[in-house]
């Protein structure tokens, strides 16, 4: 039996070791290419047919055998350069943005309205936590905050002063971000995380609004903030919003494991995490260029704001895709 | 309880594993990608300071802006290195092929663009408190070797093996000139393959017990022979030169 089984795994060998060498060649080949034609996506795919199907006879014929093992080595090579997402077309970049970050947004929107009543909840405690003791300013503010507010100044038109809008920018972005993916991230514990940056946000744009009224300047910072803060607070809520999100699936899982669900609902939500970072750029640049000039009216203020904010529930809640396919049908029919 | 291996199942139903990448893979693989965006970084800030002290420059440009826009560009260099550089790569930064490993989902295939940017958002808590303590211990812990953001992103770190496809393709070309049986083939095949690698009395007595076997007139007369004379003796038997 085992001579018999010896010289069959002979006669395999020599019949097929010939294709080897085109196989390995292709192998190579699929491995190192970013891009394939039709012929070369076939002929791949050949080769991993074929390899596939040796590498089942081989265990058949001798098993545990170096032969095996590097048939096995190059057809796992071969299968992670087969299967491979599709190139990101100008057509998916659109569904992306049309679809995709709309359907999760909309997957949250429950959870977003209840971060901005916490977050609202939060402002509220720290309106009346620094009224009532003043002194626990110093537990949100920096000593130089204070002392520029209490000579009868802000401290965001000492930043102008120092910096350039754009560093300014880059700075407030930066930062901006760091506290998003960290609302987004610690979601994860249980949503307890993201509850705590909300939370924690909160009480410090409370606490400041309350330290700098009680200077005569609570007019002056909600100016500051009128034409950036809509979006900028929205995105931290929508961030959180997202990572409570993960924080559930852990807790209640949609799926066979915690980790599959944890999986499954990381992937749906990471469109958001996109939307985020772009909503973010354009409201860090609005408070490095825009908010600090001292020339702009509050109307001016709150009409960018406000405009920015609308353009942000238009585009997350779809009625901006929905838009421009009615436009598109108008267009159409016009032409017709 | 580490699993060694990733069992996926290919196309055609036929299963196979992927090495897992152990931490020291991992730390290796981010360590050279971390020189790289550091030299990166370290580059833009150079190009900078000489910038400022190009005298056709001094005139036209604010010194102060060149040197701000050196540090811009110096903090994305370092921060955004890492997600583009798996993003463009598809899990491959040069930093992984250094370590001979990539990125791949649990399924066995090339990660998408979501699973990536979400691994490297986790990086967030990996890195905490300091030197990457979260991620490592993480890595330690769980039976794929993974961080938390592969957890959450789905992907494992294999190891690759770009001479699989080399041995391959020798090993088909001495099975069909060697008239070896065909698990002697095998054994000498891997025994040439690993000769680099083997102490010196060690992989001399694996060819002389091979060739004793194999080879009738070596048995009469071969038991002086240095190491080169037994591997151009165990390259002979498979029929020609062994290309390594």
């Amino acid at each position: 039996m085992a001579a018999n089984s010896e010289s069959d795994a002979a006669i395999w060998v020599r019949e097929h070791a010939c294709e080897w060498q085109a196989l390995a060649a292709d192998s190579a080949a699929a491995a190192q290419r970013s891009e394939a034609t039709v012929e070369e996506a076939l002929r791949t795919l050949r080769a991993y047919r074929i390899l596939a199907r040796h590498l089942a006879t081989v265990r058949e014929l001798m098993p545990g055998g170096v032969l095996t093992a590097i048939l096995e080595r190059t057809c796992a090579q071969l299968h992670t350069a087969v299967n491979r997402p599709p190139r990101l077309t100008r057509a998916r970049w659109a569904r992306l943005f049309r679809d995709d970050i709309p359907a999760a947004a909309a997957s949250v929107r429950v959870l977003t309205l209840w971060l901005a009543a916490l977050l609202v909840a939060s402002a509220m405690a720290g309106w009346w936590l620094i009224n009532t003791y003043p002194q626990l300013i110093s537990l949100i503010a920096s000593p130089k905050m204070i002392d520029g507010v209490e000579h009868g100044h802000l401290w965001t038109y000492q930043i102008l002063s120092i910096a350039p809008p754009a560093m300014l920018s880059a700075r407030i972005i930066e930062n901006n971000v760091m506290v998003v993916l960290a609302a987004f991230c610690f979601g994860i514990l249980f949503g307890l995380g993201a509850f705590y940056i909300v939370a924690f946000n909160g009480l410090s744009i409370g606490g400041l609004l309350a330290f700098t009224h009680r200077h005569g300047l609570g007019l002056e910072l909600l100016k500051f903030t009128l034409a950036h803060g809509f979006v900028e607070l929205s995105v931290i809520c929508l961030a959180a919003a997202a990572g409570t999100a993960l924080g559930e699936s852990v807790i209640r899982p949609q799926c066979a494991t915690r980790a599959e669900s944890l999986r499954r609902r990381a992937a749906e939500l990471a469109p958001l995490l996109l939307a985020c970072a772009l909503l973010l750029l354009g409201s860090g640049l609005i408070e490095g260029f825009i908010s600090p000039h001292p020339a702009i009216t509050l109307a001016a203020r709150l009409a960018i704001g406000l405009g920015y904010w609308a353009l942000m529930l238009l585009w997350l809640s779809g009625r901006l895709r929905i838009r421009a396919a009615r436009a598109q049908v108008r267009l159409t029919e016009s032409r017709h | 309880m580490a699993e060694e291996t990733l069992s996926v199942r290919s196309l055609t139903g036929v299963e196979m594993t992927l090495p897992i990448a152990g931490p020291g893979t991992r730390c290796y693989g981010f360590l050279t990608d971390w020189l790289i965006r550091l030299l990166g970084a370290l580059i833009w800030l150079l190009i900078a300071s000489l910038l400022r002290l190009a005298p056709g420059i001094q005139g036209r440009l604010d010194a102060h802006t060149v040197w701000v826009g050196g540090i811009v560009l110096a903090l994305i260099t370092y921060f955004l290195y890492q997600p583009v550089a798996e993003i463009l790569t598809k899990g491959r930064t040069p930093g992984l092929r250094t370590a001979e490993a990539r990125i791949v989902t649990l399924e066995g295939t090339t990660p998408g663009i979501g699973a990536l940017v979400i691994r490297n958002v986790f990086r967030l808590i990996d890195c905490l408190p300091i030197f990457y303590v979260v991620g490592l211990v993480t890595c330690m812990l769980t039976p794929r070797r993974v961080r938390l953001g592969d957890i959450v992103a789905g992907t494992v770190m294999v190891r690759t093996d770009a001479a699989a496809g080399p041995a391959l393709d020798r090993l088909g070309a001495q099975a069909r000139r060697t008239r070896l049986p065909v698990e002697a083939l095998a054994l000498v095949h891997d025994l040439l393959e690993r000769w680099s690698t083997l102490e010196e009395t060690r992989r001399n007595e694996l060819a002389r017990s091979l060739l004793t076997k194999l080879d009738g007139e070596f048995a009469a007369r071969g038991a002086a022979l240095d190491g080169a004379a037994l591997r151009a003796r165990l390259e002979e038997l498979l029929g020609g030169e062994q290309r390594v």
